[in-house]
């Protein structure tokens, strides 16, 4: 009460305070102008040296001179192969996983604390030690050479943790009334869970496939020692298949003069990822969902 | 229809209603009024054993259904629910459209003739009053409709399923005037319909609805029910101290 009169005013306070208040204000906004300069100047870097080179034939021309001419469609293809063989292994893996965690083992058990710790502990591992032990155990153990399952599956691996954890946290965020509501209605816990929880959540989920396949798609260290480095057009999943970010990685690192041609390959990469994005807002608009930030806003 | 005999609920240990006696009788509307935290809510949420889901929770005493207990009337809680619907304080359709909304229930407990369907989410909708502001919007999001509406869907999506007995905790206290005078209305035109147990702050929205009423209280630190009778009865000469004040407004 004794404050009412400094509220109501304003603030009669100290220029001292003042002073440091803008001073806070200019570095957070300096801050942030940082970073939106760091995107804006990738993003543009990357789009005026490759865009220019990107023509329908640079799309699905096989890949010449080992990358300094010809196309990348053998590597588009790969790329995309390795990518639906980790969604086809990672997403059922860790939907089943997610809701164990969330309807069968105890929010609180000690069992949920521990597989909460170790995956927390698995996202931390660097993607080189999922590409060696992919190595190992997919090409190597289960001999199926350098192929694109050995990258996707290893691939699975690596997103394994983020998925499961963002998969989690969407179910959890159901907010509890739809759960209310349906025991009201004597629906049944796989009714509940399947077509009321698990729609309700679509957002979220959705959210955390695209973070993971942003993940895949970035990755180069993993790949190298599972999928190979073959730029010819894989046949089947059993051929090693060279994926964008390997390829981007050997114009820059191996090929001399290939510079400008990695500017190419990264500017397709970023394109993916964009329609990979769009196309997941769209697909959740079309089935009636608000896009994940609204999600649960309006109640 | 309804009624409860000696009920006793505790949370991990904590007691939270003791004794509480009442019944709500066929086509009847019951209010519960009292003060926050007295037990109403769980008392509600016993009479559909909605209790069972909350862990921790334990329940003593026994809930009749037309005369017999509740569980050798319903072999299953979704049987139960089938016949003993609920409405909840803040309106919770699902995040799916409004047709799905008041199908899911039904499929459910085995309605899967499309036609069937069909006519039901009609005739459910016009009678919450809601068919002529969705009729040509069945298959949008319920997200999509104001809280009132909302409300009415949820209401609509409760009696699809031919509930004899409705239970409602505060359906209206989280809308606006206008959409809580609609619900109102909407409860005052099912009276006769179905039994209604119904949780209110609302003293003056008690009065107007309820047949009979029982009042809750707190007694160190439980809830009880101090009295339970006709609603005129106890606004007019109620002879408890704590009520007369609690429904004058000089408590509570």
């Amino acid at each position: 009460m004794t404050n009412t009169s400094s509220i109501k005013t304003g603030s009669p306070r100290s220029s001292g305070h003042r002073t440091r208040e803008y001073a806070a204000g200019i570095f957070i906004w300096f801050a942030a102008s940082v970073v939106m300069a760091i995107l804006a100047w990738i993003v543009v870097d990357i789009t005026v040296r490759g865009l220019s080179q990107i023509s329908l034939s640079y799309l699905i021309n096989n890949v010449a001179d080992a990358g300094r001419s010809g196309g990348i469609g053998p590597v588009i293809l790969s790329t995309i192969l390795i990518l639906l063989v980790t969604l086809a292994t990672a997403v059922p893996l860790s939907m089943a996983s997610a809701i164990a965690l969330t309807e069968q083992v105890g929010h609180d058990s000690l069992l949920a604390r521990y597989i909460r710790l170790s995956l927390d502990v698995l996202s931390g591992v660097p993607s080189i030690v999922f590409g060696l032990f992919g190595n190992v155990f997919f090409t190597i153990t289960l001999g199926l050479g350098y192929s694109i399952l050995s990258g996707g599956l290893t691939l699975g691996c690596m997103v394994l943790p983020i998925l499961i954890r963002t998969t989690e946290q969407a179910i959890n965020s159901v907010p509890v009334e739809h759960r209310h509501a349906a025991a009201a209605l004597g629906l049944s816990r796989s009714t509940t869970l399947f077509r009321v929880v698990l729609p309700a959540a679509a957002p979220a989920l959705a959210a955390g496939i695209v973070i993971s396949m942003g993940r895949a798609l970035a990755e180069t260290a993993a790949l190298i020692f599972t999928a190979g480095y073959v730029a010819r057009t894989p046949e089947s999943v059993f051929d090693s298949g060279r994926s964008l970010s390997v390829h981007i990685y050997d114009l820059a690192m191996n090929v001399p003069g290939g510079g400008p041609r990695a500017y190419a390959a990264a500017c397709v990469l970023v394109g993916m990822l964009l329609v990979i994005n769009g196309a997941t807002a769209l697909l959740l608009k079309v089935a009636g969902f608000r896009i994940a930030p609204h999600f649960g806003a309006r109640r | 229809m309804i009624a409860a005999h000696n009920l006793f609920i505790s949370y991990r240990g904590r007691n939270i209603l003791r004794n509480a006696s009442l019944e709500a009788k066929p086509g009847q509307v019951l209010a519960l009024v009292g003060p926050s935290g007295c037990g109403k809510s769980s008392l509600l949420a016993a009479l559909n054993r909605m209790t069972d889901l909350i862990p921790g929770a334990t329940v003593s005493g026994q809930i009749t259904f037309g005369g017999a207990p509740i569980n050798s009337v319903f072999a299953t809680r979704a049987e139960l629910c089938r016949h003993v619907g609920m409405i909840f304080q803040k309106p919770n359709p699902f995040a799916m459209s409004i047709r799905r909304n008041i199908e899911l229930g039904l499929r459910e407990h085995g309605e899967r003739s499309r036609a069937k369907l069909k006519q039901i989410t009609e005739h459910v909708l016009r009678d919450v009053g809601l068919w002529d502001e969705v009729q040509h919007r069945l298959d949008h999001s319920a997200l999509e409709l104001s809280g009132g509406q909302q409300q009415r869907l949820c209401i609509a999506r409760a009696i699809a399923l031919k509930p004899q007995v409705l239970l409602m905790d505060e359906p209206c206290s989280a809308l606006d005037p206008i959409a809580a005078e609609r619900v109102e209305q909407l409860i005052q035109s099912m009276r006769g319909q179905y039994t209604i147990v119904i949780v209110t702050h609302n003293l003056a929205q008690a009065r107007r609805l309820a047949d009979s009423i029982a009042v809750f209280w707190t007694r160190e630190g439980i809830g009880e029910i101090v009295e339970h009778g006709p609603t005129e009865t106890i606004f007019e000469t109620s002879s408890s101290e704590i009520v007369n004040s609690y429904l004058s407004g000089r408590r509570g």
